[in-house]
């Protein structure tokens, strides 16, 4: 049976994992390959690298810690930030990435997701969104959140930009939910079951694990297929052995 | 031990090149005839699609050369899926040295496709190559199309139907997983390959 997985994501700026609350006000966290090696050997499923600050500046990912880690770790990753042409995702991965993933530079250019599919397939073609709900009610995508002084409120509707990109090639969907991201009070059941509802591919949960509890809630409510979280992890708040050992008492399928 | 890995544009090669060179093998990596009929095990990688990877191998004039071989050959992914005779995937002919037709997960309520997670390994017919496999192993699957369960299946997975995991007819073997990424069960698997 298919598990589902348990993502620690890993922001990387200027070549460290760095951490926000609400994707501001960034700490350094640890070592890339250091903490890659560590959430490995603790039984996470994949990884994810956002290099946050690649986007917003207009620069490409580094490939030379892309290629440490493929060297080092035998679970899959991808990496985010910065990959605006088929090339930019051909050098990261040519690296050893076994995924990309786009955001802002999808919203800059859609066709890019339908580039990248076309050239490398759709199974390594990851469009993550950054959604916030309005005052009106509505969610909508924002960009260039890596960067709080440069991030833009989009007119475009999160379940309207979810279906255009699912359409144009995106593989996977992970789905940022600013409004709890780093505050710990649980994911946004609501608007990530609203995104399932319409999405035919895997859709990852990203913002506002606090507790086992709330992996267990978004797997059981929203019927996601991963899982993403960074600070409990990072600060060791929740241990990924704990949490796959709750996860499987509450009848949960996952890799232990 | 001469191990290659053909390089026929697939992105995952270095990936594989990688997970050999933690098991203490030095692959190298060709497009050259000569160097692949020489080796003692190949290894077709592959990510992508079934159509521009044909294309990639009759282009390095590989097709002949990877049908003829008679040593251990390992298709990882799409690689598996080029052993097979045809693809669904923009209807392409393939190698033809495993007698089946690659087709696409069908629609189904709630099934997601890509096939993208860790799935258990269900042993079909006991093979050196999955030697050491235990009930409940699981691997790292991404994919959209799959070969369907047969007599060349030595590992069953399910993803709404039954697929096959691990295939072999005689010398050609495929893993439809990637063994670089499935941490020790991939190594083991590997591993397993390279004792053939």
């Amino acid at each position: 049976m298919l598990s589902r997985r348990i993502v620690p994501c890993l922001d990387v700026r200027d070549g460290q994992v760095v951490k926000g609350v609400r994707f501001r006000d960034h700490v350094v966290v640890g070592e890339i390959v250091e903490l890659a090696l560590r959430y490995r050997d603790e039984g996470a499923d994949e990884l994810v690298f956002y290099d946050i600050t690649a986007s917003p500046e207009g620069r490409r990912v580094d490939r030379n810690w892309v290629e440490r880690v493929a060297r080092e770790i035998d679970i899959p990753f991808c990496v985010a930030g910065g990959i605006r042409s088929v090339d930019d995702a051909r050098e990261v991965l040519h690296a050893g990435a076994d995924k990309i993933s786009i955001n802002s530079p999808a919203l800059e250019r859609p066709a890019l997701v339908s580039e990248i599919a076309d050239a490398f397939g759709v199974q390594c073609v990851v469009v993550g969104v950054d959604s916030l709900r309005d005052e009106d009610g509505e969610w909508r995508v924002r960009q260039y959140t890596g960067d709080p002084s440069r991030t833009r409120a989009l007119r475009k509707g999160t379940l309207e930009w979810i279906d255009e990109v699912q359409t144009l090639g995106a593989g996977e969907i992970v789905l940022n939910c600013m409004g709890t991201d780093g505050v710990r009070r649980g994911y946004d059941i609501e608007q990530l079951a609203a995104a399932r509802a319409i999405t035919r591919v895997p859709l990852v949960a990203s913002g506002g694990a606090g507790i086992p509890m709330h992996f267990a809630e978004v797997f059981k409510d929203a019927d996601v297929d991963a899982a993403l979280a960074a600070s409990v992890f990072h600060s060791g708040d929740i241990g990924i052995p704990a949490l796959k050992r709750e996860l499987r008492m509450q009848g949960i399928e996952v890799r232990l | 031990m001469k191990v290659v890995l053909v390089d026929a544009g697939g992105t995952n090669i270095g990936s594989v090149r990688y997970a050999l060179q933690r098991l203490g093998t030095d692959a190298e990596l060709t497009s050259d005839a000569a160097r692949i009929r020489a080796a003692s095990h190949v290894i077709l990688p592959g990510v992508g699609a079934a159509a521009p990877g044909m294309r990639m191998l009759r282009e390095a004039g590989l097709v002949d050369v990877l049908r003829g071989l008679t040593q251990p050959v390992l298709g990882v992914c799409l690689g598996m899926q080029l052993l097979c005779e045809r693809s669904e995937e923009s209807d392409t002919a393939c190698l033809g040295v495993i007698p089946a037709t690659v087709k696409r997960f069908a629609e189904a309520s709630g099934l997601r496709v890509p096939h993208m997670g860790w799935n258990t390994l269900q042993v079909t017919v006991p093979h050196c190559l999955t030697a050491g496999l235990r009930e409940g192993d699981t691997a790292y699957f991404v994919h959209s199309y799959a070969v369907p369960t047969g007599p060349y299946t030595l590992a069953a997975s399910e993803h709404g139907t039954p697929f096959s995991a691990v295939v072999a007819a005689g010398n050609f073997m495929g893993m439809q997983f990637h063994p670089e990424r499935s941490a020790g069960v991939g190594a083991q698997l590997l591993r397993n390959f390279l004792s053939l």
